[in-house]
């Protein structure tokens, strides 16, 4: 596939930076941090991207989307990060799409993929349940009751889990923790009797929940895919999430980058900007090398998900391992080159390290990734 | 028995008697530490009786001179009592910048009425003080700061700007970097003098940091009048005192970070929050293999702390070895916290009740200060280059 982009992702790309740069700049974020939003994000916004077709961007045209594709998805989570805007993106239009487009009944696609292009229904994804991402070691339990399940456990990370209309819930329906077989995926109502939220505020002002499910119950049509058989549906999920992520985190890295850049040249002390010491231009130069290969290797794992390309989780891996790292990189390098300023709230480049952190930390961190890949090559 | 034997076993039964049992949890951090001064509120009871008893031995300054609030302790009548009070879990009574900068740059450079008047209320933790060196346009340039005393025959008026001042706004007197001589070279005319926080035209301003904490200000001064007698060496001879107190700030900045393997390892710290494998080895095997490369790195760096003391005993000039150990006590102290950060996953990303609202992050953000304050890490490298290899100039 080749490795440049087409003239509609071009247009699609300066629609999403202009429209971004102009509705969700980075001190809307502010704004909104500052207004102790509870729900995180802006509705409107959302409305308005709706319309423009971005959150239906990988629903089929039957559905009511745009089936742009990955890359698309990417460039729009890309202009997000440089702007640090929140929205429910990843698990609406990434991750709920993904899941319905890919493994759902056609009832379930008839019925809730109009909802995400529209805009009308808000999605979240509930996988991990300690600290660390672990997807095999899913241990929520769903145990059969009449027609249907009865879920019990705990989840914890879950992005716009607070805000969703409908929540997916990997469980466990067979084996034990550890086992890739024996997950299942469940679609329920976020209103269900026994399902508990609890909003938490991140570093970044991001908002995730943790969940609470005590004898939620669900009838068996809500079962995305085939029981015990939900892990690699879940992967396939998951890898599209880790692009639409390493994406992101590139355009934070990109954008942290440039606005240290612009610092730096600005910035005088002993009578010269401090970019003109080679101390700090060497360093700028291997970013912007680093930073190169992070949209590189963003871009083909975006492809190789659109291509549904078998060996997709290892250009996701790879995306999601490198790009966390360039992206710590880039906003650790920018806070220590603002000198004191980096220090303070008043300066985005703060912002843009807690955010890595935390979107790194999503779905597996660099080091998670980077184990992976060292698996599949057997070393 | 020796001298220091019995030094030890009085130490150690006195502190035994002396320190109350809520100033025994070994805690260390800003959060948690007397800060003392006017204003200061103490956190209880046992924590103002722990302050008053170690002031009353002179144990709070133990090597200052008894004259100035101290216990004038040797070298290793100090190292005993600090281990001592390590081996009971005693918190230090009390810290702030008066014991740890200005009373070192009043000992080597004050008068004797100057070393009476400001020494004995430090060690007793009455007055509390800050730095005033950094201004909006002097940082790593910091010789070419522009807050201007003029000479009013017994005093100085002094205006301009302060930027960084840590705890400005809770100090009671300041120590701080004036211009007195506007056309000599810039390290030639600057002069260092200290004044009451209180005084008329004295205003702080928060600012507010990326961990959501206000710890420094910016410092106002509008026509503010400081004594002459409260002018520290000679006049335009204040870069020598800066230069000194910045070169112990270094040191002490590195050692700080030097001394925290004590604690729990890393390593450690992931086996029990992330878990170990069957071979009892921490379950992720890149992150283990980070976790130990820092230990080793910690290790390495306490044994070039320990030679360097005691290099610095046996009377070796160390200079700009200072820039060493702060250059990678700080960047050491940097990975360590990424580390934690990583190991601690999304638990730790929260700002919450259960992690005791985000501590650790709070105190990942704060590292990132550490290769900025006292001279970036930059400096540092540059201060070696220079003046320990002598490389030349570009
Ligand atoms: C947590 C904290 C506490 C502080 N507390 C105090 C305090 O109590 N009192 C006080 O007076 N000050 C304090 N400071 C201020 C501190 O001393 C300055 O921030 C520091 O000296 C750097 O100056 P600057 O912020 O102006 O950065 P700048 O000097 O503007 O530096 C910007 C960047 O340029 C780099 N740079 C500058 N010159 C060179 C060069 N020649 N070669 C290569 N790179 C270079 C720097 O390393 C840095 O990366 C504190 C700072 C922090 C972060």
């Amino acid at each position: 596939m080749s490795m440049m982009l087409n003239e509609d992702q071009e247009m699609l790309r300066e629609a999403a930076a202009g429209f971004l740069k102009e509705n969700a700049p980075v001190s809307a974020f502010r704004e909104m941090r500052d207004s102790n939003s509870t729900e995180g994000f802006s509705r409107d916004l959302w409305s308005e991207m709706a319309q423009m077709g971005w959150v239906g961007i990988l629903v089929p045209e039957e559905y009511g989307g745009s089936a742009f594709g990955m890359v698309g998805a990417g460039l729009i989570a890309e202009e997000m990060g440089k702007h640090l805007t929140t929205s429910p993106f990843l698990s609406t239009s990434v991750l709920a799409t993904t899941a319905f487009a890919k493994f759902g009944s056609e009832a379930q696609k008839q019925h809730h993929l109009p909802k995400i292009s529209s805009g009308e229904c808000l999605y979240a994804l509930a996988v991990d349940e300690g600290a660390k991402h672990a997807p095999a070691k899913i241990n929520l339990k769903a145990e059969r009751s009449g027609n249907g399940f009865k879920l019990s456990g705990q989840k914890t990370f879950v992005a716009n889990g607070h805000v969703a209309d409908h929540v997916i819930v990997a469980a466990r329906t067979s084996g034990e923790a550890g086992d890739e077989n024996g997950i299942t995926l469940f679609l329920m109502d976020a209103n269900s009797m026994g399902l508990d939220k609890t909003a938490s505020s991140m570093v970044d002002n991001s908002s995730s929940a943790r969940l609470r499910l005590s004898d939620v119950e669900v009838n068996a049509d809500a079962i995305i895919g085939e029981i015990d058989g939900g892990f690699e549906p879940l992967e396939t999920i998951l890898n599209a999430g880790r692009a639409c992520l390493a994406a992101e985190l590139t355009g934070c890295a990109d954008q942290a980058f440039n606005t240290t850049v612009a610092y730096i040249n600005e910035r005088k002390q002993f009578g010269v900007p401090v970019g003109s010491f080679q101390a700090l231009q060497h360093r700028a130069a291997h970013l912007h090398t680093e930073i190169e290969m992070a949209k590189a290797v963003t871009l083909a794992a975006l492809q190789s998900v659109d291509g549904e390309d078998e060996h997709a989780w290892r250009l996701t891996a790879l995306a999601k391992a490198k790009v966390g790292q360039v992206a710590l990189l880039a906003a650790q390098e920018g806070v220590q080159m603002h000198g004191g300023m980096g220090m303070t709230d008043a300066f985005d480049i703060g912002l843009y390290l807690k955010r890595v952190r935390v979107a790194g930390e999503m779905f597996g961190d660099a080091s998670w990734h980077a184990n992976r890949i060292a698996e599949a090559l057997s070393f | 028995m020796s001298d220091l034997e019995t030094f030890r076993n009085e130490t150690r039964e006195w502190l035994d008697k002396n320190c109350p049992a809520d100033m025994r949890d070994g805690a260390v951090s800003e959060a948690t530490q007397c800060w003392g001064g006017r204003n200061w509120t103490f956190t209880s009871e046992g924590q103002k009786l722990w302050l008053e008893r170690m002031a009353a031995k002179g144990w709070t300054v133990p090597t200052w001179p008894k004259e100035y609030g101290g216990a004038g302790l040797s070298k290793d009548e100090t190292e005993i009592l600090q281990a001592e009070m390590k081996a009971i879990g005693a918190r230090k009574p009390h810290d702030n910048f008066g014991i740890t900068m200005l009373g070192p740059a009043l000992l080597k450079f004050g008068t004797h009425e100057q070393k009476l008047e400001h020494l004995p209320p430090i060690a007793r933790g009455e007055l509390r003080w800050c730095q005033g060196y950094s201004e909006p346009g002097a940082g790593s340039d910091l010789a070419s700061l522009r807050t201007k005393a003029e000479d009013k025959g017994d005093h100085y008026i002094v205006n301009g700007q302060k930027i960084w001042t840590s705890y400005a706004d809770k100090a009671d007197w300041i120590f701080c970097l004036v211009r007195t001589d506007f056309d000599a070279a810039k390290h030639k005319g600057i002069s260092f003098v200290l004044f009451d926080m209180a005084t008329d035209g004295v205003t702080t301003k928060p600012i507010k940091l990326i961990s959501g904490s206000s710890p420094f200000c910016e410092t106002f001064f509008d026509d503010v009048r400081v004594e002459k007698s409260n002018l520290v060496h000679k006049p335009n001879k204040g870069w020598d005192v800066a230069k000194y107190l910045l070169t112990h700030e270094r040191g002490m900045i590195g050692e700080v970070f030097g001394n925290m393997t004590g604690g729990r390892s890393l390593g450690e710290i992931a086996a029990s929050e992330i878990g170990i494998d069957d071979m009892g080895r921490v379950d992720d095997p890149l992150l283990r293999a980070k976790l130990v490369q820092a230990e080793v790195d910690s290790l390495a760096f306490s044994t070039l702390l320990q030679s360097v003391s005691e290099r610095a005993e046996a009377g070796e000039s160390l200079g700009a070895v200072s820039s060493v150990l702060k250059y990678y006590g700080t960047e050491m102290n940097k990975r360590r916290h990424e580390l934690l950060m990583e190991i601690g996953g999304s638990d730790e990303l929260e700002w919450s009740e259960q992690n005791d609202d985000g501590q650790r992050s709070k105190d990942w953000l704060r590292t990132k200060g550490n290769s900025i304050e006292g001279g970036t890490s930059e400096v540092q490298l540059q201060i070696v280059a220079k003046h320990i290899l002598q490389m030349p100039n570009a």
